[in-house]
């Protein structure tokens, strides 16, 4: 009995051995679904016929959080892949997993390949490297939010449709005319928290969180009941009461609200531009988000949503070799311009960025730049290069709710940010002694 | 006249149960278990690092005033929804069973809604009670009703209400209807011989007569809207706006499967279990009781 699982481990291992030199099979969780998804596995078809020693295998499983279980599972059952989309809310999550995950900066060193942290851009790498500036993850799906207008609705409320409003102030005053010219539904927003709490902190360069919002440690603790803060959801809120806001939920349901021609004014991902494009029967235009102009420092840069990909824990060198030859693959300046200009996601290079510029898209599409100049509006700051909090799925779902009872009018926006901190903070302190 | 069957094997009962017991550790006694170890450990997402805690993720829930006001949403989520559902498949099975043509198909109608999944069931409704283009929404409106469930709670709560209680109706349907056949007409012609009108026939000789079948339902109903309702909810408010539909089950499927926090979801889980056995228990003690078998 023995010898014969001796002989069959023996068996195996030899098979193993053998199809691995043969060529490195990369397993590549994502959740790029339809067109994206098309896109997604393009681009590991076209690193797969780009040479024979690596083939990368791509698997759709779900949305963020879904793939992210999946994940979690499958490394439980010791059956991880070997790359992993993780959405950057789950970032903090990733990176507290050291056994779970190996940082994409020692993966590259390990392997050999060429690759300097340098050549990609701030912001969006920032988001997604430990205080020393060590890649954790990589870059793939990078957007940021941005302020879409309907010009014809601007017309025929007497505004002039090619200036769009910059401050608040001049949102405020743009939003009492098309009311007043009948328009049912002034201005929304998609995805709240991400757009009026994290962006609108990096936005205006007051933090979200203590210790570089998250960044310096898991000690954090959310600091978005700041004066600033309270008199933003405050506006929001009596906008909302003079029927100037409409609130859509909390992920991308105001995309089609704007796209329908229902509301004039919209913050929603620079990834809405596409369905925009499609069912828009009306002009409109994209633009940077507005701010507040008695904010000091503002506007300072708006900071990426999306996704990063994480290599998982417990491979064999060979294979994270393969992994280093395909993220080099992904950071060549012609894949960045081609996933770039078909997606509308920003490109992580500075290289791709120059690239795009001289191929002369941007002239045709002036949006597309708009993002990446909004996102390098102003060099990072300890407040504006993105956030790392533990848990962050439970924290901004905590504070949308809270935002919720402010537009029904149920709290005042300061109650209701005082409750998300000391809600949120209960969230971080449970994730720190959890990944003690 | 007693009838019993009496197994002279010593193991040939065992056997036979065998299954059903095997299903039920695996299923039930399985998981079950496991949820409660888990609720007194806190571990990180990947399974890293386990530490064992004690009762400290039960303390965290009891001080959190937001996991308290959501019992009471469950509550009052559980009472709509089994009254309700309840109710209307009993109208329905009433009517339905005194139907002489095309009942067949009036059944296989009303049956029908149970072949849907809950998620399914969400969508459906949310579609058509979407805020700016739900067939519903459109028709309220020209009543001059302000409908928006993404921003106004009840409004929120009357959805999800709607949608489960729909998507449960054919279940109670059949268990109804199976049980108004199974009343001898003979008793129900003598009360109308009698002169007794047809609701006096219904309260006095129906409704007692069904009092077994609705009180399996009642508990099954709960049960329901405590267990199985989370589909619905996921595919619509996702226990939204501000929480006024987070009901305790919405918020272990978030909790652990979303946000990865298994120790603080299985902690959870214990007390829904607890409090699913506690209403079975004084269900069969006190309801019971007036139920005519």
């Amino acid at each position: 009995m023995r010898l014969k699982l001796l002989a069959a481990a023996l068996a195996s291992a030899g098979l193993f051995s053998g199809h691995a030199q043969a060529q490195t099979e990369i397993q590549f969780w994502h959740s790029m679904g339809g067109a994206l998804g098309e896109k997604t596995n393009g681009l590991a078809e076209k690193f797969n016929a780009s040479q024979k020693e690596v083939k990368v295998v791509t698997t759709f499983k779900g949305s963020y959080p879904e793939s992210m279980t999946a994940a979690i599972a499958a490394f439980r059952a010791g059956q991880a892949p070997h790359m992993l989309q993780v959405f950057e809310v789950g970032t903090a999550t990733m990176m507290a997993a050291k056994g779970a995950i190996v940082p994409v900066a020692k993966v590259m060193g390990d392997s050999g390949v060429p690759f300097d942290p340098k050549a990609y851009l701030q912001t969006v790498t920032g988001y997604y490297s430990d205080p020393k500036g060590n890649m954790l993850s990589f870059p793939f799906n990078s957007s940021t939010v941005m302020f879409y207008v309907n010009k014809e609705a601007f017309k025929k409320a007497g505004l002039d449709p090619n200036k769009a409003p910059r401050t608040w102030k001049e949102v405020l005053a743009a939003a009492e005319k098309l009311k007043a010219a009948g328009q049912e539904c002034v201005y929304t927003t998609s995805w709240p928290s991400w757009k009026h709490i994290e962006n609108f902190s990096a936005w205006h360069n007051v933090p979200i969180g203590t210790k570089e919002n998250g960044f310096g440690g898991m000690d954090t603790q959310f600091a978005i009941n700041s004066p600033v803060h309270v008199k933003h959801i405050t506006m929001l809120a009596d906008m909302a009461k003079k029927g100037l806001f409409t609130y859509a939920g909390r992920t991308n349901q105001g995309d089609a609200k704007f796209s329908s021609g229902e509301c004039a004014m919209f913050t929603g991902s620079t990834g809405a531009q596409a369905g925009i494009r499609k069912a828009a029967k009306f002009d409109w235009s994209i633009n940077m988000i507005p701010y507040h102009d008695d904010v000091k420092g503002a506007p300072q840069n708006s900071i990426i949503g999306g996704a990063s990909l994480w290599v998982m824990g417990g491979k064999k060198a060979p294979e994270y070799k393969a992994v280093a030859q395909f993220l080099a693959f992904l950071s060549r300046p012609e894949i960045q311009m081609e996933w770039h200009t078909d997606t509308g996601y920003v490109p992580i290079t500075q290289a791709a960025y120059e690239m795009t510029k001289k191929s002369g898209f941007y002239d045709k599409d002036p949006g597309a730049e708009l993002a990446v100049k909004q996102l390098t509006n102003k060099a990072p700051t300890a407040n504006s290069k993105g956030l790392r909090f533990g848990n962050f799925v439970q924290g901004r779902t905590v504070i949308e709710e809270e935002m919720e009872a402010v537009f029904a009018g149920k709290k005042d926006a300061k109650t209701a940010l005082d409750d998300a901190v000391k809600r949120a903070n209960e969230i971080l302190r449970q994730f720190e002694a959890a990944n003690k | 006249m007693d009838k019993r069957v009496v197994f002279r094997s010593a193991w040939l009962p065992y056997a036979l149960v065998a299954p059903q017991i095997a299903i039920t550790v695996v299923f039930f006694f399985w998981p079950a278990t496991q949820a409660v170890w888990f609720s007194f450990q806190l571990q990180d997402a990947f399974g890293l690092k386990t530490q064992f805690v004690g009762l400290q993720n039960f303390v965290n829930l009891f001080k959190d005033a937001n996991y308290l006001a959501s019992f009471r949403v469950t509550a009052i989520f559980s009472v709509f929804v089994a009254f309700s559902g309840i109710a209307i498949s009993l109208l329905l099975a009433a009517m339905a069973d005194r139907v002489l043509r095309g009942a067949l198909a009036y059944k296989t109608l009303l049956v029908w809604p149970y072949a849907v999944a809950p998620a399914v069931a969400g969508v459906l409704w949310a579609f058509l009670f979407a805020p700016s283009i739900g067939i519903v929404t459109y028709v309220l409106k020209g009543f001059g009703v302000d409908w928006n469930w993404i921003i106004h709670g009840d409004q929120a709560m009357v959805l999800v209400v709607i949608a489960s209680v729909w998507k449960q109706i054919s279940y109670n349907f059949l268990f109804f209807l199976a049980g108004l056949q199974s009343i001898p007409r003979s008793l129900i012609e003598a009360a109308a011989i009698d002169g007794a009108s047809p609701s006096r026939r219904f309260w006095t000789i129906v409704f007692p007569l069904l009092s077994p079948t609705t009180f399996f339902l009642l508990v099954i109903n709960i049960i329901y809207a405590f267990f199985d309702t989370f589909g619905v909810i996921d595919a619509t408010t996702q226990g939204g706006p501000a929480q006024a539909t987070q009901i305790l089950v919405y918020k272990v499927y978030h909790d652990g499967i979303k946000a990865a926090d298994l120790g603080g979801s299985s902690a959870q889980s214990v007390i829904i279990m607890l409090i699913v056995i506690a209403l079975t228990v004084i269900q069969f003690r006190f309801i019971e009781r007036k139920v005519q078998y």
